[in-house]
């Protein structure tokens, strides 16, 4: 690579434009509708017969239905969009083909509502974080390749041939997912294996899918923005070279739970590596406190503070996943709520959060000055930490509480089930913050997009009515 | 980390060698995996599905059952014990036998009311020379394998959960979570067909305070006419209507009960408990599993494994 004259950034971010107005648009629309489907399958737990006469609205629906729409209607176009601007301004390039990459973000988002749809009409896969049925799967993948192949053109066109951090983890993550979407989808649906290997697939995409994909691109913006709003170098490229290789090491085997019915070393395998998560986790701990050590920025609720936040809750998440490897604690975590509580912390508090911040950063770029308003932001701040907190640690707590009453035979089921409610009571209510949080997440999308677009309006309407009169003055 | 391909190569070698664990190794141990005999007996196991509870499970599919139900049982390791079967013509000869082998049954009116713990064992092996010398002296002992732990207690299954048990399911439903309780064996506790329909119209008519949702959608709702239909369900706080249920609440319902892993296997041996069995430290498990349609008594001898 020849060292061109810097391309400036304007051109650069004005590459990315289209292409990521499209990835975070479409998500912010999906994280609304997912926390609607969200709060609606909480409700059932509180009124059993609420909407027992629809279908669509049942729990084992509209459930999988809001978990779509955060995995794959917000999270992976999110991350995608970040992770591709990160690309072209690490690599000071433009973007590659934005008009394809375009095209993707579409497909994608295509392929969400499909899968959305399928699965309220009840064409569920029967594999959970895998729902969407084949056909809603194949435009998904298409949608995939199409943005990631243009990625990594631009990442091969780039002028500054130095690698950041960044630019590892998105690269693994362009990598990772093909590979682990396309075994799913046909081992699981179009040439579909036998009996519990289907589970091990599943669970094997699963835990590559939370536990690798999602911070390997999380981390990326983590290690890029981190540093950059604290006003501090990273600390240090080598401990980020260590999270980043003991990550894709230890997270690519951590799926297959505790007690499945598989033969006895694929879970033992599974929680070795979860015991192992321990190392990348600390390591992340240790380069958020180092790089932060000093710094005089001011979190006040804008990006940094969601940044912080996101970084502190894979690391809490990790050690939660680390101590299930623990035979004692996995017999009774398993099967409850915990897990779902840990989950919750991974894709709000840690890739959400991330997310948020990396895209409060990026859009005033993209759509101009004043297109975000600090206020909203620190009102999303809270609104969506506060909520992320009650939401996850009550159903973490809920979970283990849960847990010891399953254990023992002596209490009723009944009993453990009814006694879960009141820490399931205040995560519902952290729901419906996060849903508050998430409408005016939407809301400032929006208002971004409007600005931009309406900025653009008036300048193609003064362009086109100044041009006669010059014409006019000059003849 | 210098470029791309060091990269690629790092995620290649590590993504590999997880798929090549989880994904490939799997299929080769489990995926050609036969039916295997039922412990101590010619039945094989599992068998398909019948066609209508198939169709259940598409049902039980779509309306995702599974993110309130887990379908695997779990066990914290068996227990062992010598049970004395038949007393023997002789009873004075096998109670010498039995005072050698230090058992707990010592005086003569125990030899009353069989079958009795003998003894616990730590394994079967070890119960063998014990059943061989009491049989010596015309009297007769098995050896009854009984898994213990919270989910067995619960009266949610004989056994622990298998690869074997769901080698027909597709796609498989082993569920990670229980807000409802386990279904692995739910055939063999519920039984009954109507049951299962009137808990899915109204599962608080069948257990009391059920925090289960209704799924009233899997029936219709009809004036009660002339001519009733002949599988409507009645409900007594809806009088003058009849319930109907449709083809998929039947189908879900037959799926329900076809639900049982109750075949003694190589790798988790159990043995049936008699109706007389002593009763265990599992009150629940006792009464639930007693209760079971069992009448083969084959199933008492000893697991494959151990001979
Ligand atoms: C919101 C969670 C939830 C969903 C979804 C759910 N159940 Fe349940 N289920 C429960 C709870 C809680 C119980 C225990 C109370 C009871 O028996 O009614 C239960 C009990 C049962 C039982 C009785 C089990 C026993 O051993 O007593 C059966 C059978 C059952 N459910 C079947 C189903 C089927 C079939 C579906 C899907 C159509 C389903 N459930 C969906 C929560 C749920």
């Amino acid at each position: 690579m020849t060292a061109t004259s810097p391309i400036p950034q304007q051109h650069i971010d004005c590459s990315c434009r289209l292409p990521l107005f499209a990835l975070f648009g479409g998500a912010a629309v999906w994280l609304a509708l997912s926390s609607v489907f969200g709060l609606v399958a909480s409700l059932k737990f509180h009124a059993p017969a609420m909407f027992a006469n629809c279908a669509c609205l049942s729990y084992g629906r509209a459930f999988p239905a809001s978990q779509l729409l955060l995995v794959y209607g917000f999270c992976i176009p999110a991350g995608l969009g970040v992770g591709l601007w990160l690309l072209a301004r690490l690599g000071r390039v433009e973007l590659a083909k934005p008009f394809l990459i375009t095209l993707g973000a579409k497909l994608w988002h295509l392929g969400v509502l499909t899968g959305f749809i399928a699965i309220l009409a009840g064409e569920n896969t029967g594999h959970e974080w895998l729902e969407m049925p084949r056909y809603a799967s194949v435009i998904l993948f298409l949608g995939f390749l199409l943005m990631a192949v243009w990625a990594f053109v631009t990442h091969t066109r780039r002028s500054e041939p130095a690698l950041y951090p960044s630019q590892w983890f998105i690269l693994a993550a362009l990598f990772w997912f093909p590979w682990i979407f396309s075994s799913a989808t046909l081992l699981l649906q179009c040439f579909p294996v036998r009996g519990m290997t289907q589970a091990a697939v599943a669970w094997w995409f699963a835990g590559n899918l939370l536990n690798v994909w999602l911070p390997l691109v999380g981390l990326a913006a983590t290690f890029y923005f981190l540093p950059k709003l604290a006003e501090r170098p990273l600390q240090s490229h080598y401990l980020a070279l260590f999270v980043f290789l003991t990550l894709i090491v230890a997270g690519t085997s951590t799926g297959i739970p505790a007690g499945a019915a598989l033969p006895a070393w694929m879970p033992a395998l599974s929680g070795g590596a979860k015991l192992l998560m321990l190392v990348p986790a600390l390591a992340l701990a240790a380069v958020v406190v180092l790089t932060l050590r000093g710094s005089t920025a001011p979190c006040g609720g804008g990006p940094l503070c969601f940044t912080k936040f996101g970084a502190w809750s894979l690391v809490i998440a990790t050690v939660l996943l680390a101590l299930t490897a623990c035979p004692a604690i996995s017999r009774v975590t398993d099967f409850t709520w915990f897990s779902h509580g840990r989950n919750a912390l991974v894709l709000y508090g840690f890739f959400a959060m991330t997310m948020f911040a990396a895209m409060y950063f990026i859009l005033p770029r993209l759509a101009g000055e004043g297109s975000v308003c600090p206020h909203r932001v620190r009102a999303q701040f809270w609104l969506s930490m506060l909520g992320t907190l009650l939401f996850a640690f009550s159903l973490v707590i809920g979970g283990v509480l849960q847990g010891l009453k399953l254990v023992n035979p002596a209490i009723p089921f009944l009993d453990v089930a009814k006694s879960s409610l009141m820490p399931f009571r205040i995560s519902t209510l952290g729901e419906a913050l996060l849903l508050v949080g998430n409408l005016l997440f939407l809301f400032n999308v929006g208002f971004a997009l409007a600005t931009y677009y309406r900025a653009r309006c008036r300048r193609v309407f003064t362009d086109a009515t100044a041009t006669l009169e010059p014409a006019g003055v000059k003849s | 980390m210098k470029s791309a391909a060091t990269i690629f190569l790092a995620a290649f070698l590590a993504l590999s060698a997880s798929w090549a664990a989880f994904v490939l190794a799997p299929q080769l141990q489990l995926g050609r995996e036969p039916q295997a005999k039922a412990t101590g007996t010619d039945n094989l196991y599992p068998v398909a599905r019948p066609g209508l509870a198939k169709q259940g499970a598409e049902v039980y599919r779509s309306l995702g059952c599974v993110y309130c139900h887990s379908q695997q049982v779990g066990q914290e390791g068996v227990k062992c014990e010598v049970i004395l079967t038949e007393a023997g013509t002789n009873a004075s000869v096998t109670l010498a036998a039995l005072a050698k082998l230090n058992t707990e049954l010592g005086q003569p009116q125990t030899l009353a009311a069989l079958p009795k713990v003998l003894m616990p064992v730590a394994d079967v092996p070890t119960a063998v020379p014990i059943i061989k010398a009491i049989a010596a002296v015309g009297a007769k002992a098995e050896a009854r394998v009984t898994p213990v732990g919270a989910d067995i207690s619960r009266g949610w299954g004989l056994r622990r959960s298998v690869a074997q048990d769901y080698a027909y399911d597709s796609p498989v439903q082993p569920g990670t979570r229980r807000f409802g309780p386990d279904l692995a064996n739910v055939g063999l506790t519920k039984p009954d067909v109507n049951w299962h329909l009137r808990h899915l119209y109204a599962p608080a008519t069948e257990i009391k305070g059920s925090t289960m949702p209704p799924y009233r959608f899997l029936f219709e709702k009809h004036k009660r006419g002339a001519k009733p239909s002949p599988d409507a369900l009645q409900f007594a706080d809806e009088p003058g209507f009849e319930i109907v249920p449709t083809d998929d609440a039947r189908a879900l319902a037959a799926y329900l009960v076809s639900l049982r892993a109750d075949a003694p296997l190589v790798e988790a041996p159990f043995t049936a408990p008699t109706p007389a069995a002593p009763s265990t430290n599992a009150p629940v498990a006792t009464n639930r599993v007693a209760s079971l349609p069992y009448t083969a008594s084959e199933l008492l001898k000893l697991p494959e494994s151990s001979k």
